[in-house]
């Protein structure tokens, strides 16, 4: 699971509603994984992303090289989009769990696929 | 022809065997790049802008691969996780999950700018033959609470003005009216496309949904194609049209077999071996016939 889908999921468990994100990574792995560099696919999703929440989790995945907030010339800042591309595209979380904050659902991750299935009573 | 969805649920129909087979079979490959193509081009992205789509049930990933040829981010989502493990081994770029559609999703408002899929109706109606779902809770089989959740964590997870392309074989026309209208219920605007609806073997359903409007356009219907009479490409032309006319070229060539050379060439052999007695050879030997009249 990259970070970019990451940053776009959400608890969905039946009822809770706040505080529902950033699912919290707990014992991972991660790998690197080269990816094409399109830089008009993240002058797009830069908008998309939750910037704090993906600040946040690339720290804690050791990633120390994004910038608190993002600059003003991002759309041409080819610098800050290639640092953008590593985190967001190449950054592979591939064992582990996500944490929901609020009710502290585990959404177990194997070999990069997260199991978001849910028990009947939590639908 | 029976249909897997009536067989077994996805996640136990797609064992790992089967996953394999799927995956390997070149005409489903063919059909699944048709299906992604026409749903490519029914989501009507902007011109070489690559966007963020989802794919839910992307099974091995077949339709994922197109998305990457034509540049696309994808996430992908299955229940099955012997097809996903399949996904996992033929590298595919796009993220996948193990997720019932059926349950929701849980993406975050407003993150893809698409979705497609090959939807199995069944899927959300939860009748399998197997007694041991039959017999589960009601409120999570209940198909119309699953088509209903699934369109609505869709729709808000959709950009505003995306679309979502589904396509489908229903089954009866109860199902076809149950999705458009649980879709509508949801806030989706759009409707039901049917392609080359004369044709008994090209014919296909689409299920072609918008989730708002973006400003400054106008949601239109795309157009169904081979409405005007025009059949599909493959059903219009004979097939092995090359082989048949090879065939007879092959049956042309052929000589009568027992002209002279052939009965001087028996006699031959049989003088040869020596066990049976031969007629001389005369000046009438294997000569041609004049026609009767």
């Amino acid at each position: 699971m990259r970070l970019i889908t990451h940053n776009m999921l959400q608890c969905h468990v039946k009822n809770c509603n706040d505080n529902n994100f950033p699912l919290r990574l707990e014992e991972v792995e991660v790998e690197l994984i080269e990816a094409d560099f399109q830089p008009e696919f993240l002058q797009n999703i830069v908008g998309k992303l939750e910037w704090p929440a993906f600040v946040n989790t690339a720290v804690q995945l050791g990633n120390t090289s994004l910038p608190a907030t993002i600059p003003d010339n991002a759309k041409d800042n080819e610098e800050f989009l290639k640092v953008l591309h590593s985190a967001l595209l190449e950054t592979h979380v591939q064992q582990g769990k996500m944490v929901c904050p609020n009710c502290s659902h585990v959404y177990p991750i194997k070999d990069g696929i997260p199991n978001m299935l849910l028990a009947e009573h939590e639908i | 022809m029976s249909r897997p969805e009536h067989i077994a649920p996805p996640e136990i129909f797609y064992g790992e065997t089967e996953a394999v087979k799927y995956t390997e079979n070149s005409r489903i490959a063919a059909i699944q790049a048709e299906m992604a193509y026409r749903a490519l081009e029914l989501l009507n992205l902007p011109e070489d802008e690559p966007a963020y789509i989802l794919d839910i049930g992307c099974g091995s990933g077949l339709s994922g691969e197109i998305l990457e040829e034509e540049g696309h981010i994808w996430v992908g989502m299955d229940i099955a996780p012997s097809m996903l493990d399949v996904a996992k081994d033929r590298e595919v770029e796009g993220d996948l999950f193990l997720q019932d559609a059926g349950q929701g999703m849980a993406f975050r408002p407003g993150t893809f700018d698409g979705a497609i899929r090959y939807l199995k109706t069944k899927r959300f109606y939860g009748i399998w033959e197997i007694p041991w779902l039959c017999n589960a809770d009601k409120q999570i089989n209940n198909p119309k609470a699953r088509i209903a959740r699934f369109f609505s964590t869709l729709y808000s997870s959709l950009r505003r003005g995306a679309r979502a392309v589904f396509q489908f074989y229903p089954e009866n026309d109860d199902q076809i009216q149950m999705l458009t209208d649980t879709a509508s219920k949801c806030g989706f605007e759009g409707g039901l496309l049917i392609d080359y609806p004369n044709s008994k073997k090209a014919k296909k359903y689409y299920l072609c949904l918008f989730a708002g409007q973006a400003d400054g356009h106008k949601n239109r219907m795309p157009t169904a194609l081979g409405e005007d009479g025009s059949e599909h490409p493959a059903v219009a032309s004979v097939e092995f049209e090359k082989r048949r006319i090879k065939e007879r070229r092959r049956t042309d060539k052929r000589r009568p077999v027992k002209d002279k050379k052939w009965i001087m060439h028996k006699k031959e052999t049989v003088r040869a071996r020596g066990d049976r007695a031969v007629v001389a050879d005369s000046k009438y030997t294997g000569r041609k016939r004049k026609p009767r009249f």
